[in-house]
């Protein structure tokens, strides 16, 4: 008997009148948990009724506790008949199971109907009392944290990210069952929530257990979703990644990372070369100053893990003693093709003109009971001109092939013993702790086409395991043939219509840093950076720098980067063998580093590394699809779709290669595509947000060319379309500001973008690599790609391209998480859904027609959102989430979540222009680079930071000085310093570290104004004071709920995580008509969602919801019969957030300014 | 390809105050998008009419929504569905109850009934007002008038504590049924008679003597809407004032003695002052019956301020005939009559 729940009802308000007569209502309450009941008196005729009722107390397992949601019906009396229900409020308990989230759930929740929506609001009450059974972790998984949030919580620090946890349940759904026959829609809506609700506690248990099998204490990445599949069943299935966090006690001595992302972007300027290699090549570039970033905590861990001579490349796994796992190594496709499905890979190459492989057809005798196909696609970097004709999959696949051999070989066998141990070394996130991420292969992805069947016995649900297991397997092996041996940023998903399921999973082949996983370096590690930290701290101590520690203890355990690849760059560097390159790349030089090869085009799934260094801003890049389909039964339909899949991945990531090209950007992040079956097409929709990163070379243009050139008219169409073409790139590259520093060759001496001498290089340095350099000559050459105009469907093509209009001016978009080159967000925020239903329909439909349809809807969409959202200009619509569902023929069904940050334009600018004039002053003192640094202490961190910690400035003046006195080392004995001891390196921090201490005590007198006004605008000083700053609006009774689907809130601070909000609704209506129709019913129901969200979030105590998710909106219509019914499935995290008090804010604008001038009078040339 | 279903929805609900406009004006959604259009919308924000459209429809579903919480304001403050900043909560009420005065004029002292509402089609055609609006801002006032009918206490705070605003003048009429719409008092605006209505509710309603209110007093009893039977009552005391030859005789030359060169039409007023007292008092006298009550602001044009305006009288000579005539006497009763008459008067004395 573990637990103890205890529920009081206090009040009703706003009841609907129940009783015509009197005008009134008897209201009482029934409080369900499992099996037990209790119920209130009957408090007559009152629409606002005073229970006040006792402690109902449930005694009941931990088990128990974690699976049911707790249910409160209000019901009216009637003395007569049956009791009439009111409606219904289902509370999930499970944040009162762990002690750091909330204690009690108490507040104004609003009572919902299926039937009639929400019918007025109900005081609640519930507590739980756990017993303190040591044992019940074994039992349960009550402890285990949970969230939806996809990197690591704010106020957490991740001690070891273990890795992927997937579960899932299944169900008959009670719509299917026989009994719905005979029950009123509103029972049966009834039993479909509560189920999911029962599936869903389960789920997340067992989820728990599995963690704590990990010994992880936390699920981060969460993702929850369900597949209804109609006859066949209800399937709840989540997946996430298992981590050990640690709650970061004295938040307020580690604000930068509790910060929101806004101020950590603002910290990055802190220019430090971290690769001691660059500087021995020659004087570093303006472009390196302008753009290196290395924030301060970063750098401490180089100084820890700086001991450590071997690259994360050869993760130190030491043998695990549990969990020994026989692991399938998929080199071989036969192995994992040993049920009788029949598997089709390909390989499609970005860029290149390969016809997909897929016009071969399945032979449908192979597909008995259950087809299954795999179509995979292997997303990566690839160079857009490189692409070879000529090749075909075959070839490529034997490469693809040999490369994961030889890569796993060269790698010393490494990532099969880490795959060993970890099924699948999938990661969930999308951000991750600085230097967690050391190289990014590309996007990884593949599809099955599954038939459904009944599933028979619902305690065993290994088809659907089995299915996905198989899919996980083909993106493990993809990820091989990248030379990674991770993914990250991984998710899943499915599309359904009638009987066939397609099942897709992508992330993003990664090579991480093995210091942050599960792992035996990781002991190793901490063991270092205990030995190290105490000769660190003692200096630090010295100085009565006491509030360095906890930064310089997290950081370093955070990080560990390989000293190979500096931050700003070493995402890009290519992760495969660049001799046997799993598909014709085009690769040049990294433009940071110009140390290591990047491919000229990056694909991924990932949200943008902070660190990343990134020229101008971002945009949201959409690819969109039509394909028609013959109507079909069973095996003849799975084949259908899976002979059209590959073509529209194919089309897919042509039209996202094309429109990137189109805005001068090298790199997609975010890439989420979205494959949607009907029943007589499937659609296809990319999002993702393109940018330009500075290490990777400029992209060329796109280059049209005619089939016929002799016809002349036709010539100067074509001409003219180029012109057009050339202007829109144009055009795009002044939207964005994308204006990369031009690098003069002679300075840097280094590799050189120019094709031909970079193809010489290869070659003098490859002998061996002939075949693949001369292939890369032989299209090098070409800088712009070439869109061949063959024929009218051709055309439409480039004039689609072309009809993608850019958002309104002030508006930017994207969907990943923060909007590159935008940093200076303003509290203002307003989440939204919308949803679109349309028509596809026309007399004879081709694809043409249908694409451009489809199109025309999105961008409609699109504009309707910047004119609706005008007021709140200049402002960026952040993850912009599509959704593309297709319920019925021709019927095409969109919907959108994002949120929309107001950013201070003003702020903008001075930011831009910050490190421009920094980059000058760098240049200036180049040949003297200690004496530069000073002037960086304080440039940097006043005029680029503005919100920085006062501490950082103050207190911590020399923490900041002292991290780059420690690659001040590295960089000034570059060579010897890998190799030489570790106490030598202290002893020379330490000189170095006094050294900057003198320059920071000058720069702090000259500048005491300055800090002070920083001072109170800081956080810092907010967080003192954040008993006061009381979020809620005063004037209004009813607390402000912010929801966001980002993981923060700009200009506020997260202090608190309550526990995870997973809820799903039915609504249902017979009066479709006078409820306004399709749209009246669905702006009410996503306007109660949103309610019941925030009513939980406020009863939990918190007032905001981050990483909000509509995961599921399912709308089904009859308006013959006047009906229709939706169901919507939200999940996000509950927080308490405290917001940096604007007034706080307002003296920082005039102080930015003046530091430099301080700075550079008094330090500059000492 | 047409779109079936469009929504928007945001955590804060999006008000659009020219939509918002537009829709308590009792425009159609086409009406409003060609409004909008006109307005100039599309090249300023360089959008399409689809887009004007469909953001047109859904803030109409919005405020169709909130129209049933705008029926009792305090509602909107404690409903969860709508995530409402709470200044743009009281913009909300204020507009949803805001009246046009042509239409409120109209109205003013008329019984809210169905009769009434059937005519709104002529009253829409004579203010210009949309019927719509004609029918929504009707009922607006016979919801507050419903709402406040039963309560106790002083009007104005009643209805701004249901309502959050200032009503108080139309109910005040509606109880009242003042007539308004005599042509000779078709001069008279809205704000004309609504300052009235707040000088006659400042001074003669129950709360204005600054006592609590007796409970066992009758009047305690009623709502505060109607003026107090007993002050009423009393009013018939003052008839003596004219009755009576010897003191009106006297009062005449307390005022005359004490206006003599001050005041240009003093020849005039030396002439008319018989007639002009009677009236004054003799409106007051009347407003015991329902009846009579009708004439308050006919008898106080034509018997006085008409007889003023012939006569070339000032609104200063007005003034300061009113004060001395007031000052004239010494009595509770006659000069809490009095301060609410020369508020009126002054405010009705105009072209």
């Amino acid at each position: 008997m573990p637990g103890k729940l205890k529920v009081k009802i206090v009040a009703g308000r706003h009841l609907p009148v129940m009783d015509r007569a009197s005008d009134l209502t008897d209201a009482f309450v029934e409080v369900k948990f499992g099996n037990t009941t209790f119920k209130t008196d009957v408090y007559p005729k009152s629409l606002n009724p005073q229970w006040n009722s006792e402690w109902f107390k449930f005694e009941v397992d931990d088990e128990e506790l974690q699976d049911e949601p707790l249910q409160i019906t209000v019901l009216d009396h009637d003395t007569y008949s049956a009791n009439d229900a009111i409606g219904k409020v289902y509370i999930d308990i499970d944040p009162l199971l762990y002690s750091e989230a909330a204690t009690v759930i108490s507040g104004w929740f609003p009572i919902y109907d299926t039937i009639h929506g929400i019918r007025g609001e109900i005081n609640v009450v519930v507590k739980v009392d756990l017993f303190n059974d040591l044992n019940r972790f074994r039992q349960s998984s009550c402890g285990v944290k949970f969230f939806c949030t996809t990197s690591i919580p704010k106020c957490y620090r991740a001690v070891i990210i273990h890795g992927f946890v997937e579960e899932l349940v299944v169900n008959e759904d009670p719509e299917y069952q026989w009994i719905d026959r005979i029950r009123t829609p509103r029972a049966s809506n009834e039993a479909r929530q509560r189920l999911i609700s029962l599936m869903s506690g389960e789920l997340q248990r067992k989820i728990g257990l599995k963690v704590l099998e990990m010994r992880g204490n936390a699920v981060v990445g969460y993702l929850q979703c369900f597949d209804l599949e109609g006859e066949s069943g209800l399937v709840v299935r989540a997946i996430g990644t298992a981590c050990t966090l640690d709650k970061l006690s004295n938040t307020s001595a580690f604000l930068p990372a509790c910060n929101s992302p806004s101020k950590e972007m603002k910290e990055i300027p802190f220019n430090e070369d971290p690769n001691p290699n660059t500087y021995s090549s020659g004087p570093s570039t303006p472009l390196k100053n302008q753009t290196y970033s290395f924030s301060p905590s970063k750098s401490y861990s180089r100084q820890s893990s700086s001991s450590d001579t071997d690259l994360s490349l050869t993760p130190k796994t030491a043998p695990s003693p549990q969990r020994p796992r026989i692991f399938l190594f998929p080199s071989s496709p036969t192995l994992s093709c040993d049920s009788p499905h029949l598997k089709k890979s390909c390989l499609l190459l970005l860029g290149s003109s390969i016809k997909p492989l897929h016009s071969s057809h399945v032979s449908p005798v192979v597909l008995r009971k259950s087809v299954s196909f795999t179509e995979e696609l292997l997303l990566a970097a690839s160079g857009m001109g490189s692409g070879s004709a000529g090749k075909e999959g075959g070839p490529f696949k034997t490469l693809l092939r040999q490369q994961t051999q030889s890569a796993l070989e060269q790698r010393g066998g490494s990532p099969h013993r880490f795959c060993r141990r970890r099924e699948f070394p999938f990661f969930t996130l999308t951000t991750f702790p600085p230097g967690f991420l050391v190289h990014v292969g590309g996007v990884v992805s593949a599809r099955s086409v599954k038939l459904l069947d009944r599933i028979h016995n619902p305690d065993e649900p290994e088809t659907r395991d089995a299915w996905w297991a198989e899919i996980r397997q083909e993106i493990k092996s993809h990820a091989k043939a990248l030379g990674c041996h991770a993914v990250v940023g991984y998710s899943e998903s499915t599309s359904i219509c009638e009987e066939v399921c397609i099942l897709s999973a992508s992330g993003t082949a990664a090579v991480l840093n093995p210091r942050f996983l599960q792992d035996g370096t990781m002991e190793g590690c901490l063991e270092q950076r205990l030995s190290w930290q105490p000769g660190f701290f003692s200096i630090g101590s010295e100085k009565g720098e006491v509030d360095f520690f906890p930064q310089s203890q997290d950081s370093s355990s955070l990080l560990g980067i390989e000293e190979a690849s500096p931050p700003g760059c070493g995402f890009c560097h290519i992760p495969y063998d660049e001799l046997n390159m799993p598909f014709p790349a085009h690769l040049t030089y990294c433009y940071n580093c110009r140390k290591q090869k990047v491919p000229d085009v990056l694909f991924t799934t990932i949200d943008l590394p902070v660190e990343a260094i990134v020229v101008g801003k971002g945009c949201l890049i959409q690819a969109r699809l039509c394909r028609l389909k013959k109507k079909a039964q069973a095996e003849a339909n799975a084949t259908s779709i899976s002979n059209l899949l590959p073509f529209m991945e194919y089309e897919v990531h042509t039209q996202l290669m094309n429109k990137l090209k189109l805005r001068g950007m090298n790199a997609l992040f975010g890439l989420r595509i979205q494959i949607t079956v009907g029943e007589n097409m499937l659609m296809g929709l990319a999002s993702a947000t393109g940018v330009y990163l500075a290490a990777l070379p400029t992209p060329g243009g796109i280059q049209i060319a005619g089939k016929t050139p002799n016809d002349a008219t036709y010539d100067q169409h074509i001409s003219h379309m180029q012109k057009k073409i050339n202007d829109t790139i144009a055009k795009n590259k002044e939207l964005y500001e994308i204006n990369p520093p031009e690098l003069p060759e002679e300075i840097i001496g280094s590799p050189i973008p120019e094709p031909r001498q970079r193809s010489r290089l290869l070659r003098s340095q490859s002998e061996s690599s002939d075949e693949v350099t001369e292939l890369d000559l032989s299209h090098g050459k070409k800088d712009a790609f070439v869109l061949e105009i063959d024929d009218t469907d051709a055309m439409e093509d480039v004039h689609s391209l072309l009809t993608d209009v850019p958002p309104p001016s002030g508006f930017y978009s994207c969907n990943t998480e923060i909007m590159p080159g935008i940093n200076n967000w303003t509290p203002e925020i307003q989440m939204f859904t919308a949803v679109r239903v349309s028509r596809l329909s026309t007399i004879n439909p081709t694809n043409q027609t249908l694409n451009k349809n489809f199109n025309d809807l999105c961008e409609n969409l699109l504009k309707s959102l910047y004119f609706k959202l005008r007021s709140m200009v200049p402002c960026c619509l952040c993850h912009v989430n599509f959704t593309v569902a297709l319920p019925e023929d021709e019927l095409v069904q969109i919907a959108v979540t994002a949120v929309a940050i107001t950013y201070d334009k003003n702020q903008a600018l001075q930011a831009n222009k910050a490190p421009t004039e920094k980059s000058q002053q760098r240049a200036s003192t180049d040949n003297e680079e200690q004496l530069q640094f000073p002037l960086e202490l304080c440039s940097d961190p006043l005029s680029s930071q503005p919100f920085s910690p006062a501490k950082e400035v103050l207190e911590g003046a020399s923490s900041h000085t002292g991290i780059p006195a420690a690659q001040r080392v590295l960089k000034s004995h570059s060579g010897s310093w890998f190799r030489a001891g570790t106490s030598p390196e202290i002893d020379r921090c330490n000189s170095w570290i006094e050294l900057i201490k003198l320059k920071a005590q000058t720069i702090r007198r000259g500048s005491i104004k300055t800090t002070t006004s920083l001072e109170k605008a800081s956080p810092l000083a907010e967080g003192y004071l954040r008993h006061r700053s009381v979020p809620s609006c005063t004037n209004s009774t009813v607390s402000v709920v912010k929801m966001t689907p980002l993981s923060f809130l700009p200009g506020a601070k997260i202090t608190k995580y309550l526990g995870i909000i997973n809820m799903f609704f039915i609504r249902e209506t017979t009066s479709l008509r006078e409820e306004g129709g399709v749209s009246g019913f669905l702006h009410a129901f996503i306007a109660e969602v949103f309610a019941m969200v925030r009513a939980h979030v406020a009863a939990l105590g918190g007032n905001a919801v981050v990483s909000y998710i509509m995961k599921q909106c399912v709308f089904m219509e009859n308006p013959n019969k006047n009906q229709a019914q939706c169901l919507i499935n939200v999940s996000g995290d509950a927080v308490i957030f405290v917001r940096e008090s604007e007034l706080e804010m307002l003296p920082v604008q005039p102080s930015t300014a003046a530091p430099q001038p301080t700075s550079s009078a008094g330090d500059v040339t000492t | 390809m047409s779109s079936d279903l469009d929504v928007f929805v945001g955590n804060t609900t999006l008000i659009d105050e020219e939509v918002y406009r537009l829709w308590l004006d009792g425009h159609s959604v086409a009406e409003a998008v060609a409004r909008r259009l006109r307005g100039g919308v599309l090249e300023r924000e360089g959008t399409s009419v689809a887009v004007l459209q469909s953001d047109t429809r859904d803030h109409y579903r919005t405020f169709q929504m909130l129209e049933r919480l705008l029926h009792a304001p305090p509602r909107l403050l404690q409903q969860l569905l709508f995530q409402i900043p709470p200044e743009r909560q009281a913009l909300l009420v204020q507009r949803y109850y805001a009246f046009d005065e042509a239409l409120a004029r109209e109205l003013l002292g008329k019984k809210l009934s169905k009769g009434t509402k059937k005519e709104l089609d002529e009253v829409s055609a004579r203010t210009g007002v949309g019927i719509r609006s004609c029918r929504r801002q009707f009922d607006n006032f016979k919801r507050v008038f419903k709402a406040v009918e039963e309560l106790r206490g002083p009007l104005a705070e009643n209805i701004q504590q249901l309502f959050l605003l200032d009503y108080a003048a139309i109910v005040f009429f509606a109880n009242s049924r003042f007539e308004t719409g005599k042509r000779r008092l078709q001069f008279l605006s809205f704000a004309d008679f609504a300052a009235c209505a707040q000088s006659m509710m400042g001074h003669w309603s129950q709360g204005a003597l600054g006592e609590p209110p007796d409970p066992r007093a009758p009047e305690a009893a009623e709502p505060d809407g109607d003026l107090p039977k007993s002050f009423l009552q009393d009013l018939k005391e003052l008839k003596v004032l004219v009755a009576d030859k010897d003191l009106l005789d006297q009062h005449k030359s307390l005022v005359c003695s004490a206006l003599r060169g001050k005041i240009s039409v003093y020849n005039e007023l030396e002439a008319n002052f018989k007639a002009l007292s009677r009236a004054l008092v003799n409106v007051g006298g009347k407003l015991t019956h329902a009846r009579d009550v009708r004439d308050f602001f006919v008898d106080l044009v034509e018997k006085v301020i008409e007889p003023c305006r012939s006569d070339k009288w000032s609104p200063g000579d007005l003034r300061l005939f009113l004060t001395h005539y007031t000052a004239a006497r010494h009595q509770a009763l006659w000069e809490r009559y009095m301060a609410a008459i020369t508020a009126c008067l002054l405010r009705m004395y105009h072209d």
